[in-house]
């Protein structure tokens, strides 16, 4: 090891390089996709917790529970090698038109990444007073209307960082899509290492290119933090 | 292929679901899944007690370097820390180290960075008058972190460190990827071995996981409860 030959020139050019930049295009695409669709997912899921009625909140409670509790990876072999069984047929002909290995990545993403999302949005309701709700309600707005129109826009606002810190986390969650064969970025880092035995030079390229991803999100996230939700600096 | 499950392969292969191969041969299933486990979060207590410590320390040249350590641990994936540590783990050691030992690596090492953002948290919620009053009876810094602000705080953290264990549990299933054979790698074993029964496997050992997890979360929130309650009083 330590008579070990660097050649750094094998990932900042040529084949390896564009196999690199390749995988960070798909960890890009797959998180953004996923993030998207767990964002719709979680908010649905956050007012289902939060409903009046009771299977409703039980089904809510549950899910949450339930996929919050579960690895990630456990979810994406269920999606990838099981759901065949329970999905209809319909769906199932659907997904086989695509690439499965992206469309069950984003599956096992997105319904593991809303719980989260879901939490963080329930939590970002309860941060606004209950009054909100009340006149809302007696302003004639229907449950839904008031949530919709009064109480989430409000919630939604304050959420934005967790939120872009679950954008954090599924980004970094995604390289566990490799075990599905989707070739993101961790996919193609191995398969760089196993064509030319230059693993530290490859994971080096990878971890940095995580890096430069969480800190620019980090940098998003205190930017929001100081000049939207706090613009005047005050505690 | 019809729907329809069938649930008798999880029947036909319950012990290895549990032990792995045991009393013939290695350790496995979710026996490993909780040795595993355990000792990482043993290990990567004592590890974030020493980074949080040191993101505390009032020597910038500690605090620094630490934190730099500490969020770039925090910004890259745990798959990424296990291939550095299946990298340098036996360069360092000198030989080559079995898999597990890899996976107890990767996780004490990134379990502990966020540790010691609990750590951390857990110091600077303690008042600063706790400090203060134990400086002035006389204690030396250390004396006083030792014995009157980190007692207060560790308990404060409980909680939080149970859930860090939940993830912890998680976080054992990409021992996988290594080819330690706790309870994720077994499933796909068994599943490899009976090609058809893909769904009953992974809903399986989902459900195995959900238990294992929720009563550690359902344990967290009791604590938290009570901790509430006793600071109320």
């Amino acid at each position: 090891m330590f008579n070990y030959k660097f050649d750094w020139a094998i990932v900042t050019s040529g084949k390896y390089f564009e196999w690199i930049i390749s995988g960070l295009g798909i960890t890009l695409e797959l998180s953004l996709v996923s993030i998207a669709l767990s964002f719709i997912l979680g908010l649905i899921i956050a007012v289902m917790r939060m409903s009046n009625v009771r299977p409703i909140r039980w089904f809510a409670h549950g899910y949450l529970e339930f996929f919050r509790n579960t690895p990630l990876l456990v979810q994406l072999f269920f999606w990838y090698f099981g759901s065949y069984k329970i999905l209809p047929k319909v769906i199932n002909d659907w997904l086989n038109t695509m690439s499965f290995e992206f469309a069950a990545a984003v599956i096992g993403l997105t319904i593991y990444t809303s719980a989260f999302i879901a939490e963080d949005i329930r939590s970002g309701v309860r941060s606004i007073p209950k009054e909100q709700m009340e006149a809302a309600r007696s302003s004639g707005f229907s449950y839904i209307r008031s949530m919709l129109y009064i109480i989430l826009p409000q919630a939604v606002r304050i959420t934005i960082p967790p939120l872009i810190n679950q954008f954090l986390n599924l980004a970094k969650n995604s390289s566990l899509a490799m075990t599905i064969g989707v070739a993101e970025l961790t996919y193609q880092a191995r398969q760089v290492e196993s064509y030319t035995f230059k693993g530290f030079e490859a994971f080096t390229a990878a971890t940095l290119i995580y890096l430069a991803l969480s800190l620019v999100i980090t940098g998003l996230v205190t930017l929001y933090s100081k000049k939207v939700l706090n613009p005047i600096g005050a505690r | 292929m019809q729907p329809g499950l069938d649930f008798s392969v999880i029947a036909q292969n319950i012990t290895h679901f549990m032990i792995g191969r045991y009393p013939s041969g290695p350790l496995g299933g979710v026996a490993l899944t909780l040795y595993l486990a355990v000792v990482a979060l043993i290990l990567s207590f004592f590890g974030g007690l020493i980074l949080g410590l040191m993101c505390v320390s009032r020597n910038r040249l500690i605090r620094y370097p630490t934190l730099v350590v500490v969020n770039a641990i925090r910004g890259i994936p745990l798959l990424m820390v296990i291939f550095w540590m299946y990298f340098l783990l036996p360069a360092f050691v000198g030989y080559r180290t079995p898999e597990s030992w890899t996976v107890i690596a990767a996780l004490t090492i990134f379990t502990s960075a966020y540790m010691s953002q609990i750590v951390q948290a857990g110091i600077e919620g303690i008042p600063r008058g706790q400090m203060e009053a134990a400086l002035s009876t006389g204690l030396v810094p250390g004396q006083a972190m030792l014995y009157v602000i980190l007692p207060q705080a560790l308990r404060n953290m409980i909680p939080s460190f149970v859930n860090q264990f939940v993830s912890m549990i998680k976080d054992t299933s990409l021992a996988y990827i290594v080819g330690v054979s706790e309870l994720t790698h077994v499933a796909t074993q068994i599943n490899n071995r009976t090609m058809i029964f893909p769904t009953e496997i992974f809903l399986f050992i989902a459900v195995i996981y959900f238990i294992i997890c929720f009563a550690f979360t359902s344990l967290s929130r009791w604590l938290e409860q009570r901790l509430a309650w006793r600071k109320a009083i």
